[in-house]
C-alpha cells in the first residue's frame, strides 16, 4: 500500500514539474520522476499469484516501460540540444506556438 | 475454396514486420534503391490490407497468436474489418506521400532530407499497422509509443524543435497516464487482452478510474480537445509531407485506441453514457475552437492543422451517438467514414500545401494569389479535398455527415446534429478562404509567362488522394463493418 | 456479360455526356482552342440528341431508372419522369446555345480550360438535379451545382468577382445546410426521401402526430431551396453575382441555378408532400404570399437600377417567383402557368443576358443611361432584346403572355383574387423598367453622333436571335403539340394534379 501511495505522490510531483518547470531539461527530469511513480504503482498494485509467488507480467510491463522511457529521454535530450543550438534557448515559450 | 487461412497470417506478418525491417534497411541504404524499397513496402502493406479485408469479409474476425503463444502470456493480434481497412488505407496514403516526398523534400529543404524521411516513415507505418491489429491494452501502449516517437522524429526532421519537444512531452505524459490505467486494469481483472477484458470487467471505481486514466492518456496523444495544444505548432511547422502523414493518419491513432476501448471494454463499466456526453461536449468545443482558429490563420499549413483539431472534434461528437442504442450503427459507420475520408483529404491538402511551398517558397494565404492560374491541378485538388472537410457531396465526408446526422436524429439527440451542421459551415469558411485566395488574380495584366512548372508527380500524388476521398463518397456504408 | 439495358443506360448517358467532356476539357492544354470547342459543342449536341430520344420514349410510356446504393439504405436514383424531362430539355437546349455564345464571348481570355471544365460540370449537376429520383440524389447534385458554379462566378479573379463569389457561397452554403437537415429529418421520420406522385411517400406517416415535424422539415427544405431560387429574403446574392461573365449570368439566371431552386420547390411540393398535404398544413399558402412579395419587391428594386445587368438580375428575382407562385397556388391552371414559366422565363431571360453581354462586349456600355440610340448601332441585338423584354412584360403573342394568362386564370379558379392584383401591378412595373429602356435604344439619338452601326459578332448574335425567335414561336404556337405548354399538360395529367 505504501508503495502505491509513494508511486502516486511521485507521479503527481513529476506531473507538476513537467508543467511548472520552464527549462526543458528539468521538464524531462520531471517526466522521468513521473514515470518512476507509474512503474512503482504498476508493480505494487498487482495481486500475488494464487501460489504466493509474484506475478511476472507487471514486471514485464514495467521493464518495457523503462526501455521506452529511456528512449524517450534520450530523444528528448537530443531535441533539447538542437533547440539550444538552433535558437539559443532552453524553454518552450508559448508565444512561439504559431511561428 | 478459401485461401484466407493461408494468406491471412502472411499478410498480417507482412504488414507488421516488413515496414520495420525496411525502415532499418533504409538507415543503411540510400538513394534510388531506398526510395523504391520504401514505396514498394507501402504499396505491399496496402495490398496486405486489401487481402486482410477480403479475408475478414469471407471468414470473419481473425485472431493470430504470435509464435503460437496464447494469452495471457502470449501476444494476440486481432484483425477485424476496421483494422484491415485501416491497414489498406494507411498503406495507400503512405505510398502517395512517399511519391510526393521523394521530390518535394529536396525542393523544400535541399538535398538529403528524403534520406532521413524514409526510415522514419517506414517505422511509422509499421507502428501504425501494429496499432491497428493490437488486441491488448498494453500492446496498444507500446505501439502508440512507437508511433509517437517516429512522429516526433518527423516533426523534428525539419520543423520547430520546440514544437517537437512539446509533442514529445505531452505524448509521454499521456502514455504514463495510459500505462497507469493498464496497471490498474490488470490488478483488478487479471488480464490485458481486450477480448478477455470485455468479459471480465465489472462496473466499479477501479474500472472507471482505470478507463478514465487511459482515455485521458489517448486524448493527449491523439490531440483530442482540450489536450490538443501541441498539434497545430507541430503539424504546422513540420515539413509538408510529414504533416500529411501526421495530420492525415497519426492524428487518428489516439481516437482509434479510444474507439477500441470504447467498443470492447467500456460498455461493461456502466459509465459509458455519462462519459459519452462529456466527450461529446469536449468534441463540440474542439469543433468550434479548431474551426475558429483555422479561420483566423494566415498560413495554409497552420490553417490545415487547426482544421484537424476541429475534425477530431467530430469524432468525439460521434461517441455519444455510438453510445446510444438507436444511433449506434450509423454513428459508428459515420465515425469510420469520417476517419477514412478525412485521412485521405487532409493528407492531400498538406501535399498541395507542400507543392505550393515548393514553387512559391512559402504558404502565406495572401500569397496564394494566382495559384489556380499557375497550377490549376493543385488548386483543384485543394478544393476537391476541401469538399470532404465541409462534408459536401460527392465525398466521403458527406457520407460521414449523413450518417452522423442520421444517428443523432434517430437517437433523439438533435443538438449533436446542430453541432455537426454548424461545424461543417465553419469548415466551409476556412476551406473557402484557402480556395478563394488561389482563385484571385494578382494585380496587373495576366501574363503569359509560364511560372516554374510543378513536377507532375507532386500534382498527381495529391490529386490521387483527393480522388480517393471523393470515391469514398460512393462506397456504400454497408461495406464498412 | 451484358451491357446495361437502355432504360438504365439512358439516364447515365445524359449525365455523363457533359461530365466526360468536362473532365477531358480540364486536362486540355490551354491553347487547344479548336479541340475544346469541338468537345464542348459535340457534348452539347450529343446531349440534345439523347434528350430528344428519351423524350420520345417517355411520351410513348417508357420508363427509365437507375440506382446505386449510397448510404444506410438510401440510394442515388436517376429516374426519368415528365417533370424531369421538362427541366432537362430546357437546360440541354439552353446549354447548347450558351456554349456557342460562351465560345465566342471568351475568345482570347485566359483560363478557358478551367472555365469550360466547370461549365460542363455545372450542366452535369443540372442534369443530375433534373433526373434525381429522391431528395438525397437531389441534394447530391444540388451541392455539386453550387461548387461548380463558384469558380465560374469568380472566374475573372478580380476583387469584385471574388466578393460576388463570397456572397454567393454565403447564401448557398447555409441554405444547403438547412436543406440537408430537412432531408435527414425526413429520412429519419419517414424512412424514405423518394419523389413519388402526389407525395404518396408520406402516405404511411400519421400526419396529426407529426404536424410540427412535418412543418419544420418543409420550412427547412424550402428555405434551403429558396436561396437558389432567390426567394425573399434570400435573394441578395443574385444581383451581386451579375459581375460574372455574361455566359455565367445566363447559366445562373436561366439554365441552371435559380431554376434548380424553383425545380426543387416543385419537387418538394408536388412529389414529397403532395399538394393536398402542403395545403392542409397551411404551407403552400405561406409560400404563395412569399412568392407574391418577391415578385413585387424584385420589380420595384429593378426599377431603381441604372446598371443594365443589375436591372436584369432584379427582374429575375421577380420572375422566378412567378414559377413558385404557380406551384403554391395549388390550382390546376395555376400549376400549368407555373410549370410553363420555368421554360418561358429561361428562354426570355437568357435572351436578355445574351444581349446585355453583346452590348457590353461590343460597345463597353453597362449603364442604362448610355443606351441611347443603341437600336441604330446594334439593330439585331436590340431587336432580340426588345422581343424578350416584351415577353417579360407579358404582352401577346410572346411566351410570357401564356405564363401570365394561365397564372391569372389559375388564381381566379382557386379564388385568390389578390394574386390578380399582384400580377397586374407587377406587369406594370415590368413595363416601367423595360419600356423606357427600349424607347431609349430605338428613339433617342446616340450620345456620340459619329458612332456607326456595329452589331455583335455572329457567335454572340445567333444564340440571342434563336432564343428571341423562340420567345415568339412558343407564344404563337402554344396550343400545338411539341411545345412546353403541351408537355406541361402531360405532366399535370400524368401524375401531379
Amino acid at each position: 500500500m505504501m508503495f502505491i501511495l509513494l508511486g502516486a505522490v511521485l507521479f503527481a510531483l513529476g506531473l507538476y514539474g513537467a508543467f511548472a518547470r520552464r527549462n526543458v531539461v528539468l521538464k524531462l527530469v520531471a517526466v522521468n520522476i513521473a514515470s518512476s511513480g507509474v512503474f512503482l504503482v504498476v508493480v505494487s498494485v498487482a495481486p500475488p499469484l494464487p501460489d504466493g509467488g509474484t506475478d511476472p507480467l507487471p514486471q514485464a510491463l514495467v521493464l518495457t516501460g523503462i526501455v521506452i522511457s529511456v528512449a524517450v529521454t534520450a530523444f528528448g535530450l537530443a531535441l533539447a540540444r538542437r533547440l539550444g543550438a538552433d535558437e539559443g534557448r532552453a524553454t518552450l515559450d508559448d508565444e512561439e506556438e504559431t511561428s | 475454396m478459401s485461401l484466407a487461412p493461408l494468406l491471412i497470417p502472411w499478410a498480417a506478418a507482412l504488414a507488421l514486420a516488413l515496414p520495420l525491417l525496411a525502415g532499418a534497411a533504409c538507415f543503411v541504404v540510400g538513394g534510388r534503391a531506398a526510395a523504391t524499397l520504401a514505396l514498394g513496402v507501402a504499396v505491399l502493406s496496402s495490398a496486405a490490407g486489401i487481402v486482410l479485408t477480403a479475408g475478414v469479409e469471407a471468414d470473419g474476425v481473425q485472431r493470430l497468436a504470435l509464435a503460437g503463444w496464447a494469452p495471457p502470456l502470449g501476444i494476440v493480434w486481432r484483425i477485424d474489418g476496421l483494422a484491415a481497412l485501416a491497414v489498406a488505407l494507411t498503406g495507400l496514403i503512405f505510398a502517395a506521400v512517399l511519391v510526393h516526398a521523394e521530390k518535394s523534400l529536396d525542393l523544400l529543404r535541399g538535398e538529403g532530407l528524403s534520406e532521413a524521411f524514409r526510415p522514419l516513415a517506414l517505422v511509422l507505418l509499421g507502428g501504425l499497422n501494429a496499432l491497428y491489429m493490437a488486441n491488448d491494452v498494453f500492446n496498444l501502449y507500446v505501439t502508440l509509443e512507437l508511433v509517437t516517437l517516429a512522429a516526433v522524429g518527423m516533426v523534428a526532421l525539419a520543423g520547430d524543435p520546440a514544437a517537437a519537444l512539446r509533442y514529445l512531452l505531452v505524448g509521454v505524459l499521456g502514455a504514463l497516464a495510459y500505462m497507469l490505467g493498464c496497471g490498474l486494469l490488470y490488478a483488478a481483472f487479471g488480464t490485458l487482452d481486450l477480448d478477455l477484458l470485455a468479459g471480465r470487467v465489472e462496473p466499479g471505481g477501479t474500472a472507471s478510474a482505470a478507463l478514465a486514466l487511459m482515455i485521458v492518456g489517448v486524448m493527449a496523444k491523439g490531440a483530442l480537445f482540450p489536450l490538443h495544444g501541441w498539434l497545430p505548432p507541430a503539424h504546422g511547422s513540420a515539413v509538408a509531407p510529414a504533416s500529411a502523414l501526421l495530420s492525415g493518419v497519426v492524428a487518428k491513432g489516439g481516437f482509434y485506441v479510444l474507439l477500441r476501448l470504447w467498443l470492447d471494454v467500456y460498455p461493461a463499466t456502466g459509465a459509458a453514457p455519462a462519459a459519452a456526453q462529456i466527450l461529446g461536449v469536449l468534441g463540440t468545443l474542439a469543433v468550434l475552437w479548431g474551426s475558429l482558429q483555422a479561420i483566423r490563420q494566415t498560413r495554409l499549413k497552420v490553417l490545415l492543422a487547426y482544421s484537424t483539431v476541429a475534425q477530431l472534434g467530430y469524432l468525439m461528437v460521434s461517441l455519444p451517438l455510438i453510445a446510444s442504442a438507436a444511433g449506434h450503427a450509423s454513428g459508428l459507420a459515420g465515425a469510420l467514414h469520417l476517419m477514412a475520408s478525412h485521412a485521405c483529404a487532409k493528407a492531400a491538402m498538406f501535399l498541395t500545401a507542400g507543392s505550393l511551398i515548393a514553387t512559391r517558397g512559402h504558404d502565406r494565404l495572401a500569397d496564394l494569389k494566382g495559384a489556380a492560374h499557375d497550377h490549376p491541378m493543385t488548386a483543384f485538388t485543394l478544393g476537391l479535398a476541401g469538399m470532404t472537410l465541409m462534408g459536401l457531396p460527392p465525398s466521403g465526408g458527406f457520407i460521414a455527415k449523413w450518417l452522423l446526422l442520421d444517428a443523432s436524429l434517430r437517437s433523439g439527440q438533435w443538438w449533436w446534429a446542430a453541432v455537426i451542421l454548424g461545424g461543417s459551415l465553419l469548415a466551409g469558411v476556412y476551406v473557402f478562404l484557402a480556395v478563394s485566395w488561389s482563385m484571385s488574380r494578382p494585380p496587373g495584366e495576366p501574363s503569359d509567362a509560364q511560372p516554374p512548372p510543378l513536377p507532375r508527380r507532386l500534382e498527381f500524388a495529391a490529386l490521387a488522394l483527393a480522388l480517393v476521398a471523393m470515391a469514398l463518397g460512393f462506397v456504400s456504408a454497408e461495406h464498412i463493418p | 456479360m451484358t451491357l446495361l439495358p437502355w432504360s438504365q443506360a439512358a439516364p447515365l448517358l445524359m449525365l455523363f455526356s457533359s461530365f466526360l467532356a468536362g473532365v477531358i476539357i480540364f486536362t486540355l492544354d490551354e491553347q487547344r482552342h479548336v479541340l475544346r470547342a469541338t468537345l464542348n459543342l459535340g457534348a452539347a449536341a450529343a446531349k440534345l440528341v439523347l434528350v430528344g430520344v428519351v423524350l420520345l420514349g417517355v411520351a410513348a410510356g417508357q420508363t427509365f431508372e437507375v440506382a446505386w446504393p449510397l448510404v444506410g439504405g438510401f440510394d442515388l436514383v436517376l429516374r426519368v419522369d415528365p417533370l424531369s424531362m421538362l427541366f432537362i430539355t430546357l437546360s440541354a437546349f439552353l446549354w447548347f446555345v450558351t456554349t456557342v455564345y460562351a465560345i465566342g464571348y471568351l475568345e482570347g481570355s485566359p483560363d478557358r480550360s478551367r472555365f469550360f471544365g466547370f461549365f460542363s460540370l455545372c450542366v452535369t449537376a443540372t442534369v443530375g438535379i433534373a433526373l434525381a429520383g429522391n431528395l438525397l440524389t437531389f441534394f447530391f447534385f444540388y451541392e455539386l451545382l453550387t461548387l461548380s458554379t463558384y469558380p465560374l462566378v469568380v472566374h475573372r479573379g478580380t476583387t469584385e468577382s471574388l466578393r460576388a463569389g463570397r456572397i454567393y457561397l454565403l447564401y448557398a452554403l447555409p441554405a444547403s445546410t438547412a436543406l440537408l437537415a430537412g432531408i435527414v429529418g425526413l429520412a429519419v421520420l419517414t424512412g424514405q426521401t423518394e419523389f413519388s406522385p402526389r407525395g404518396s411517400g408520406l402516405a404511411g406517416v400519421p400526419v396529426e402526430d407529426h404536424a410540427f415535424e412535418l412543418r419544420l422539415i418543409f420550412v427547412l427544405l424550402i428555405g434551403g431551396l429558396a436561396a437558389k431560387a432567390a426567394l425573399l429574403p434570400l435573394h441578395g446574392w443574385l444581383p451581386q453575382a451579375m459581375v460574372a461573365p455574361a455566359p455565367v449570368s445566363a447559366l445562373l439566371h436561366a439554365v441552371a441555378v435559380v431554376k434548380a431552386g424553383a425545380f426543387g420547390i416543385m419537387r418538394v411540393v408536388y412529389d414529397v408532400y403532395g399538394l393536398e398535404l402542403a395545403y392542409d398544413l397551411g404551407l403552400s399558402q405561406g409560400l404563395a404570399v412569399l412568392a407574391a412579395a418577391t415578385i413585387l419587391y424584385g420589380s420595384v428594386r429593378a426599377l431603381a437600377q441604372d446598371d443594365l445587368k443589375r436591372r436584369l438580375a432584379w427582374s429575375t428575382v421577380s420572375q422566378v417567383s412567378y414559377i413558385i407562385l404557380g406551384v403554391a397556388l395549388a390550382g390546376p391552371t395555376a400549376t400549368l402557368g407555373g410549370l410553363v414559366h420555368l421554360v418561358h422565363q429561361g428562354i426570355m431571360k437568357i435572351t436578355l443576358f445574351f444581349c446585355a453581354g453583346n452590348i457590353a462586349e461590343t460597345h463597353h456600355v453597362h449603364k442604362i443611361a448610355e443606351m441611347n440610340g443603341m437600336g441604330r448601332r446594334m439593330p439585331w441585338t436590340m431587336a432580340a432584346f426588345t422581343i424578350a423584354a416584351l415577353g417579360m412584360i407579358g404582352l401577346p403573342p410572346t411566351a410570357g403572355f401564356i405564363s401570365k394568362w394561365f397564372l391569372g386564370v389559375g388564381a381566379v379558379e382557386v379564388g385568390a383574387w389578390w394574386v390578380l392584383v399582384v400580377l397586374m401591378v407587377s406587369s406594370l412595373l415590368n413595363a416601367a423598367y423595360f419600356l423606357p429602356l427600349v424607347y431609349r435604344a430605338w428613339f433617342l439619338p446616340p450620345a456620340d453622333a459619329t458612332a456607326g452601326r456595329a452589331d455583335a459578332k455572329l457567335t454572340l448574335l445567333i444564340p440571342a436571335l434563336i432564343t428571341a425567335a423562340l420567345t415568339i414561336l412558343l407564344g404563337l404556337f402554344a396550343n400545338t403539340p411539341f411545345t412546353p405548354l403541351a408537355w406541361v399538360r402531360l405532366i399535370a395529367e400524368a401524375d401531379h394534379i
